[in-house]
């Protein structure tokens, strides 16, 4: 149970390679935080220096107040789970969830308290004689999860612990440690490059991408006003279409169409336009809508995904069964949905007013106090 | 179907007449006497003199000094192969530990230095060490027959290449599970090597065990005389009308052979895991 404070740290490798660029975090007691991105992003090296598992170039990271940089991982009160699960092949699951402790001359009435404990939890109480071989993968998660539990640690640091497990079964982990987590109130890192992962985990996420921060923010947040254009393709599935446009006073012009768009913007000129498949909805009789050249359609059960173009930019919009599709569909957007990225740096624009009737901005308060 | 089995079991047959041959007629042989062999050659029958050759072989004092019994030879045969497979496997997987685990200047230099040593045999190097074990005053000793045979290239690369495999989030959990350098080695990489140890415990045994060349530079008191040796001098009586002793010499190569064969049944099954084991 701690508050962590990454602040401005940097990762620099022998070779000059600069992993991780002057990152600040600030973590609250108990609180979930997912590090999403994709591979390269420097996310496991962030956790793995704030694991003590990676030295500290620049910058400093604290657990619980305390300053960790040269403490080692064993002396900073964390326990970490890993995508291999890393269980000690040789030793029983007992074993394995009890070694950290006896390392820490931990009185062994205690261990097996802790472990009978730990192993009701995640119910492998059957299992605590067996060998790790003899454990399928599921189970050798709920082991490598008990090792970080029987330790009662202030901080959970997870890399990846479900990549190695088939889907259906990430499905129920992911929502097990969610509980576990909950239940035991423990501040958690997460590290995953699945946006869906990420989403259905975290209190708050941390989008990286090329060694920096894109945006922390709560999941809603993050889908619902993406920071930047790699924000809204890599969060969100199907990712959010971006269309190159241009604003021209009240108009938004994509391609050779052409729509009134009632928010004032700050932007004008060349920007990139951002609108989520599901926001995309069919015209009804009489609207002009956009013209939308339908490729091919995927079909997803619940609603169809239909790919294809408009005015020559690849869209994807999610359809409802009962729609026909016909070669070419018209298309309209609420305004308030549509995203404003500047076409030079990639960054949001803020529509300078909120339209009547649209979405609340969510709280900025949060993402404010980390500037 | 049938004939194919028919031929994998003559091509099998064949093999093992070809390896046990020779073992079984070296053992049938040591069961004549000693003037039978040298007037009629080998044997393929069973004689009746098993018990009182082999019980002279074991018990019955030789040599020079008459107090070197074959018992004596196998007790030495054995320390240096014993002590030469430990002490092997304890200095080559802590060298690979070294290797390995730790950063320090020169290190893969290190092991390369180390490496291009498998290229020289023990013959070349023999004179050196000699003189090194002899001023140290060690000749005569099971610590000199021992010592400076211990530094094993082929150990160290083995040790080395299986803690190249270990996956590094092994290391990475320990370290935070509060083990150091030490605890790390002796809770989770030296039980992990179980097979190999014993892989490379059979092959260095059974090298150690072989030894010739060494013991003889090392060794004039026959007390620390090895079956190998043994065997050579029960043949070295060719004096006038003296026939050697075929018959011992026969008996006590059969003794040789029986304590490798032990060690690799008893190993067999961890030695084959040792070798083709990569899961982890």
């Amino acid at each position: 149970m701690a508050t962590i404070h990454i602040d401005q740290v940097s990762k620099i490798y022998d070779g000059g390679v600069h992993a991780v660029k002057g990152i600040d975090i600030a973590i609250e007691d108990g609180e979930f935080i997912v590090l999403v991105g994709p591979s390269g992003c420097g996310k496991s090296t962030l956790l793995r220096m704030v694991a003590g598992l990676e030295a500290i170039s620049e910058g400093t990271v604290s657990i619980g107040g305390r300053v960790v940089n040269t403490v080692e991982p064993a002396d900073r009160d964390i326990a970490m789970v890993f995508q291999n699960y890393a269980l000690y092949p040789h030793m029983s699951v007992f074993d394995n969830l009890a070694y950290g402790l006896r390392n820490r001359k931990t009185p062994k009435a205690e261990i097996e308290a802790r472990v009978a404990e730990a192993a009701r939890m995640l119910e492998i109480e059957p299992y605590l004689k067996r060998k790790p071989r003899a454990l399928s993968g599921g189970q050798r998660q709920r082991v490598a999860m008990g090792r970080a539990i029987v330790r009662k640690p202030a901080v959970f640091l997870f890399d990846e612990p479900l990549s190695n497990l088939d889907a259906k079964l990430r499905v129920t982990m992911r929502g097990e440690i969610r509980k576990l987590q909950r239940r035991l109130a423990t501040t958690a890192i997460y590290v995953t490059h699945d946006q869906l992962e990420a989403m259905t985990l975290a209190d708050r996420l941390v989008v990286l991408n090329g060694g920096v921060i894109e945006q922390i923010g709560t999941p809603l947040e993050v889908y619902h006003r993406p920071a930047s254009t790699f924000v809204a393709s890599f969060i969100g599935s199907p990712a959010m279409n971006l269309l190159e446009g241009t604003i021209d006073g009240g108009q938004l012009v994509i391609g050779d169409v052409s729509m009134a768009f009632g928010i004032p913007t700050s932007a004008s000129g060349p920007v990139t336009v951002g609108i989520r498949a599901e926001d995309l909805l069919l015209a009804g009789e009489g609207v002009a809508g956009l013209p939308f050249r339908v490729d091919y359609v995927e079909e997803l059960g619940a609603h169809r995904l239909v790919h294809g173009h408009l005015s020559s930019q690849a869209l994807t919009a999610i359809i409802p069964l009962e729609a026909a599709i016909t070669e070419e569909l018209r298309l309209t957007v609420a305004p308030e949905r549509v995203h404003f990225f500047a076409r030079d740096t990639g960054r949001r624009i803020e529509p300078l007013q909120p339209h009547p009737g649209s979405r609340a901005p969510m709280p900025l308060a949060r993402e404010a106090s980390f500037a | 179907m049938y004939r194919t089995k028919f031929f994998d079991h003559l091509i099998l047959i064949a093999g093992v007449i070809l390896m046990l041959g020779p073992l079984v007629v070296a053992f049938t042989t040591s069961t004549h006497t000693a003037a039978e062999i040298h007037t009629d050659g080998l044997m393929l029958s069973i004689g009746d003199h098993f018990t009182e050759t082999y019980d002279k072989v074991l018990f019955r004092g030789g040599g020079f000094t008459g107090e070197v019994t074959g018992l004596t030879m196998a007790l030495n045969s054995l320390i240096l192969g014993l002590g030469f497979a430990i002490g092997k496997i304890v200095l080559s997987m802590m060298a690979a530990y070294a290797i390995v685990y730790f950063r320090f200047r020169f290190a893969t230099l290190a092991f390369w230095l180390i490496f291009t040593t498998l290229l020289l045999p023990l013959e070349v190097r023999i004179m050196p060490s000699y003189k090194v074990m002899s001023d140290l005053g060690l000749l005569n000793t099971h610590t000199g027959l021992i010592l400076p045979l211990l530094a094993s290239a082929t150990g160290t690369f083995f040790f080395r290449q299986f803690f190249k495999s270990v996956p590094d989030e092994l290391l990475e959990a320990a370290r935070i599970d509060g083990a150091g350098p030490v605890k790390f080695f002796i809770d989770v990489l030296v039980p992990l090597s179980r097979t190999m140890i014993a892989a490379v415990f059979i092959i260095m045994f059974v090298y150690g065990w072989n030894q010739y060349l060494w013991p003889m530079l090392m060794t004039t008191d026959e007390s620390f005389y090895t079956l190998m040796r043994g065997i050579k001098q029960i043949l070295q009586v060719w004096v006038g009308s003296q026939i050697p002793d075929y018959n011992e010499a026969f008996a006590m190569a059969v003794l040789a052979m029986l304590p490798p064969v032990v060690i690799v049944v008893i190993f067999q099954s961890w030695f084959i895991k040792g070798l083709t084991e990569s899961d982890k």
